[in-house]
């Protein structure tokens, strides 16, 4: 069941579009907002307010990168990988992001508190190496500078 | 204002957004006022056609005639489209407009939608820009309070609405028929054309898509003239350009200069060179997608008509530098690596070709390569041109590889011969 709030969210949005099934994305980001992932339970419960099958919603979700059918740390680590972070040494970065958190690209931390994601440029190249954690946007990163982010999120 | 850098002049030192009375304190709105006021939409669209204004999202055609593609008898709703995707690597641009001036996008909007007779438009913008995301959604709060959306905007008849979308990340979004297909809640797919989006676009109805910042040069456009736009350039292509440097130069930036102004200056004067202790070697001048540029061509002016002559593309306009440390091999991977992950998987050159050279390259910088690689490599390109495929992303990947298969062949040599990277 989508809860009052989920379900207020997602109607707000009805008006934007000509019909319900345009909604579906940002319904699928709505609630994981509130949730984290997107679980088989939660594609059930926006496919009925939408009138969409979870299969439908599935084909919809796998296609975009911020969309996760998978359950995710408290934050969300989203290192760039794209050209300008790279000849700035952004594979250092990831490398030492990989060391500090014990975990592979794609990955949680066991304890539940971070999971790493490379994602494309995130158009702050001037700037690189770039990473953004939950809705932050950190620049100009090293080793040391990434210790110190890190501590901000508990 | 600052006259010669209508886009940016205007931006406050401190970071913040320009607010509704800030940007109309500077002339904001005027444009649109004067376009409702008296111009009709033929008229609006004759005085963009005369700026010589090119779409600023890489492929430079002329926005003016692209608005004149909807049929005047064209059925109802149309839609207006910003591309602010932005997530051509090495792109930082539209992040700035959108961050400092988002009323210069929505005025530009407005206006884009009188001239080609369009009833709602739609901010598309990357879901990792959340601070723009912020300042937009106030701007159009901002907007609808004072008349200048809605119905009958400034009393003139005409009503136009806009909703901001935030993108769930794809680089196939900012493919326009891709766009589109987000926008209507499906996988970003391309759409097999014609139909052009002008006759069938969003939900099947005409759509004019445009970059954001074509879009924010628009209101200056009809406030000051087409001439005045035409005067403020170097070249044929009006206007000016946020043009940016990215890698291991002094200043990495971006900066509002005349249209035409050439890639040396952009590098030595603005970007402050290289940095010390390393030489330049080449450079995409737009983004991941476009062919590498090297010495002889540091003297081409940055327009459309003039990088295409020097065998590149403008493409966005953000150059990213290549020095000598750093191995041209290892950055074709890279660019490679970012294609293949992008590729939507629609047809067989892409999906398939893209995977091929990503793993060649990867191996040829783990000192796995082979003889018959650059052939292969070749070979690929040239599956990939305009033509082969839907959209233009494996087009696009083929502008690196190709060019630095022509450019940096020895290097590429080397890693097959001595099995392995030099620069590791
Ligand atoms: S390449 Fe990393 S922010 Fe653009």
């Amino acid at each position: 069941m989508l809860t009052p709030e989920e379900r207020a969210e997602i109607e707000a949005e009805f008006p934007h579009y000509p019909n319900r099934k345009a909604v579906c994305i940002d319904a699928m980001k709505i609630v994981q907002k509130h949730r984290g992932w997107l679980s088989d339970d939660a594609l059930k419960d926006i496919g009925e307010l939408l009138g969409m099958s979870v299969a439908d919603l599935d084909g919809v979700a796998t296609f975009y990168n911020l969309l996760f059918r998978r359950p995710v740390g408290r934050h969300v680590i989203y290192l760039c990988d794209s050209v300008s972070c790279w000849i700035m040494d952004g594979e250092r970065q990831c490398s030492h992001l990989k060391e500090r958190l014990g975990v592979e690209a794609g990955e949680t931390t066991a304890d539940g508190r971070f999971t790493l994601l490379p994602v494309v440029c995130l158009g702050a190249c001037d700037r690189a190496p770039v990473m953004m954690i939950d809705d932050d946007t950190h620049f100009d990163l090293t080793p040391e500078r990434i210790d110190q982010i890190l501590e901000r999120y508990p | 204002m600052p006259e010669d850098r209508p886009l940016t002049g205007n931006m406050r030192p401190d970071g913040e957004a320009l607010d509704r009375a800030a940007y109309e304190r500077v002339g904001g709105y005027k444009g649109l006022r004067k376009a409702l006021g008296g111009m009709t939409p033929a008229a609006v669209i004759d005085e963009v056609k005369a700026s010589n204004l090119r779409g600023r999202g890489g492929a430079g055609f002329s926005t003016g005639l692209k608005w004149s593609f909807v049929p005047a008898t064209a059925p109802h709703p149309r839609y207006v489209v910003a591309n602010g995707d932005e997530m051509e690597p090495g792109t930082f641009k539209d992040r700035l407009l959108v961050e400092r001036d988002p009323h210069q996008l929505v005025e530009g909007m407005i206006l884009a939608g009188y001239a080609t007779g369009s009833d709602t438009g739609y901010i598309f913008l990357r879901g990792e820009y959340k601070l723009g995301a912020r300042r937009v959604a106030r701007a159009l709060a901002e907007a609808y309070e004072a008349g200048y959306l809605g119905k009958d905007i400034l009393h003139s008849g005409y009503s136009f609405e806009i909703h901001l979308h935030l993108s769930a990340g794809r680089y196939m979004c900012g493919e326009e028929t891709g766009m589109l297909n987000a926008l209507e809640g499906k996988r970003a797919n391309p759409r097999a054309k014609p139909p052009f989006p002008p006759v069938s676009g969003l939900f099947g109805m005409p759509t004019t898509i445009n970059n954001v910042e074509t879009l924010c040069n628009v209101p200056h456009i009809i406030r000051n003239g087409a001439a005045w736009f035409q005067g403020l350039s170097r070249s044929k292509d009006g206007g000016t350009k946020l043009y940016g440097a990215s890698g291991k130069v002094k200043r990495p930036g971006l900066w509002e200069l005349p249209m035409g102004t050439t890639i040396r200056e952009i590098l030595e004067e603005h970007a402050g060179g290289m940095r010390d202790g390393v030489r330049f070697r080449g450079l995409l001048p737009g983004g991941a997608s476009t062919d590498f540029l090297v010495e002889e061509h540091l003297d081409t002016p940055m327009d459309f008509s003039e990088v295409q002559k020097a065998g590149s593309r403008m493409g966005t306009g953000t150059m990213i530098i290549l020095d000598d440390q750093t191995c041209p091999v290892g950055m074709v991977s890279n660019l490679e690596h970012f294609f293949a992950q992008e590729s939507c998987g629609w047809c067989t050159p892409c999906w398939s070709g893209l995977g091929w050279v990503e793993r060649i390259l990867k191996g040829m910088e783990e000192g796995r390569g082979q003889p018959g690689d650059l052939e292969k490599l070749a070979f690929q390109t040239r599956f990939w041109a305009p033509g082969h495929t839907f959209c233009a992303l494996a087009p696009g990947a083929a502008e690196p590889l190709q060019s630095a298969l022509k450019y940096f062949r020895a290097e590429f040599e080397q890693h097959i011969n001595e099995k392995r990277c030099p620069w590791k």
